[in-house]
């Protein structure tokens, strides 16, 4: 299902599979306990919605892929009973929390009758990168023909990952060689920032024009988190000010965890040709999942793994770094995008050239947009705005957030550098 | 500054008692002539023909890169905040690295490439010693 090595040539698929319809669930800080607010009734919204912007009925759908996983970080306790609510509201699926803290094809199927015809199911795991591969790839294979891809994330109450090990007093597992020092959640993007900085200069004030920007784009993204409930435009001074988290990370460098479900449709691209909107066309995936020599993968090992993405994505794609004319690669955090941008060789900005890069116009007005989309920094912690927005763009369908320059081919993709999977977009299939 | 106590598993156990005993020790390849850590069941560079065995090394390293923690998923050191946290380059492997929250440097004042020499502290809930390195020269 994967490709992640170099020298594998064209994807064989190619221009063959696209994307033709979007559908996005509302957008909360919180489950409020209601089962209309669930993560499963998001993903049922998520996914009717995709079928109508593909202007498709639900009998025409034969694949499903998702990521089983939605939570955010906080679990629903083993012994917390499930709201009498939700169970009367939805049929039961073989997890107890199906539908609250975690998805399935069975759960979805069951609650979803109209989907009579799915014969063909599979797990992306982690998140929407992983899904669209998996599902770009079977419909590739003759495996499915008009497939549903979602991904749904809730988040429960509670601090962000301050329960299980990280709350007891002693540590196993993986966990040993890392906990009793606290090199936890923004640690890695904190050690290679401050590499990044002393091996090319710069430092972490450069780091505002892309935060910034990242936050008007997504105030500019309808769906997104921050335009619903808190359209705020951030400053540099805001951001220069904000409280460290893990210093050189702050506040504005994190993401901030929230609900929803997205889901998309893909099909071949010959049954593409008469469905409602523009087909977008995936040009090649590919995944990185570089592995650290030792405890932490390394800035050299990250930068090594970024450049051989790019040469990947490239190379699959059959095209050239000067034939993007956008990336929207992940950014949660922040501080390490422009690892990926450089490994991309976006716009001829090579290893240690980000940071000067982001003192340019990255604007949408302008001729270099980066991160279109505002990334999780923008809408909330998804990791699904990039991939939104690439269809977004090349359908031009994207609103106040297009791009002035034609947008004919993008990218999106993560949660690399520590492993993730990468999609190439096309409006044209070759 | 008090820390969660490793629990070790069987791969790991040797690590951590040697520790108990002040020695630094890292799996090390016969076959290919490589240290390793953390330790793994095979050799990552020859396996399936490695022969691993233990390895005392000197305990010296330089400081690699780090970061300042202010806000800790860890309770147990929530209460120590801010802390430095270094990655440390093995003398014998730069590719070898090691957590430290350098003590006796003052924090947010990390010398990177400065050299250091390991240390063991005792964690409070087992008793079990942890490396820790210290700014030296």
């Amino acid at each position: 299902m994967y490709r992640g090595t170099e020298g594998l040539g064209v994807w064989e698929h190619k221009g063959k599979v696209a994307a033709v319809g979007i559908g996005h669930s509302p957008t909360d800080r919180r489950w409020d306990l209601r089962p209309e607010t669930s993560v499963g009734a998001y993903a049922i919204i998520a996914l009717r919605n995709a079928m109508e912007d593909a202007g498709i009925s639900p009998d025409q759908v034969d694949g499903l892929v998702l990521d089983p996983s939605t939570t955010t970080g906080a679990m629903w306790p083993a012994d917390r009973p499930i709201p009498d609510e939700f169970s009367q509201a939805f049929k039961p699926g073989a997890n107890k929390v199906d539908g609250i803290s975690s998805l399935s094809t069975e759960w979805l199927v069951a609650n979803m009758p109209e989907l009579s015809n799915i014969n063909f199911t599979m797990y992306g795991t982690t998140c929407m990168s992983n899904a669209i591969c998996v599902a770009a790839q079977a419909i590739g294979d003759g495996m499915a023909n008009t497939c549903l891809v979602l991904k749904a994330w809730d988040n429960l109450e509670g601090r962000y990952a301050q329960g299980g090990d990280n709350a007891l007093d002693t540590i196993g597992g993986s966990g040993q060689w890392s906990n009793p020092w606290g090199a936890t959640g923004p640690y890695y993007p904190a050690h290679w920032f401050t590499s990044y900085t002393n091996k090319y200069g710069g430092n972490h004030d450069m780091m505002a024009p892309f935060v910034v920007n990242s936050k008007r784009n997504g105030l500019l993204f309808p769906e997104g988190f921050w335009a619903q409930h808190r359209p705020e435009p951030l400053t540099v001074e805001d951001y220069l000010s904000a409280r460290w988290i893990v210093k050189p990370v702050n506040l504005y460098d994190c993401d901030i965890p929230i609900t929803v479900a997205v889901a998309y449709v893909f099909t071949t691209a010959e049954r593409a040709k008469d469905m409602k909107q523009k087909p977008v066309y995936i040009l090649n995936h590919s995944e990185a999942r570089p592995k650290p020599r030792s405890v932490e993968l390394t800035l050299e090992e990250c930068e090594d793994s970024a450049a051989s993405l790019g040469r990947r994505l490239y190379e699959g794609a059959g095209i050239t770094a000067d034939q993007l004319s956008f990336e929207n690669m992940y950014d949660g955090y922040t501080l390490f995008h422009h690892l990926m941008m450089e490994g991309l060789n976006y716009r001829g900005v090579k290893q240690g050239e980000g940071l000067d890069f982001y003192q340019t116009d990255i604007s949408i007005e302008g001729p270099n947009p980066v991160s279109p989309s505002g990334g999780n920094a923008g809408s909330g912690r998804t990791r699904i705005w990039m991939h939104t927005d690439c269809i977004q763009q090349i359908q031009g369908r994207a609103g106040a957030r297009q791009i002035r320059i034609p947008a004919n081919t993008g990218v999106s993709g993560g949660p690399h550098p520590r492993g993730g999977d990468f999609v190439v977009w096309g409006s044209t299939p070759d | 500054m008090p820390k969660q106590s490793p629990i070790p598993d069987e791969l790991s156990k040797p690590f951590w008692d040697a520790c108990n005993e002040e020695r630094l020790v890292v799996q090390y390849c016969t076959t290919c002539d490589r240290i390793q850590h953390p330790p793994e069941p095979t050799c990552d560079q020859c396996a399936p023909n490695e022969k691993l065995e233990w390895k005392e090394v000197s305990g010296r390293g330089k400081v690699y890169s780090y970061g300042i923690m202010h806000d800790c998923r860890v309770r147990i050191l929530q209460p120590d905040q801010p802390f430095n946290i270094a990655l440390v380059q093995l003398e014998e492997d730069p590719g070898i690295l090691f957590y430290s929250h350098l003590p006796g440097t003052p924090v947010d004042q990390v010398p990177i490439g400065a050299s250091v020499q390991v240390e063991f502290e005792t964690t409070p809930t087992t008793g079990q010693k942890v490396p820790e390195w210290r700014v030296v020269g």
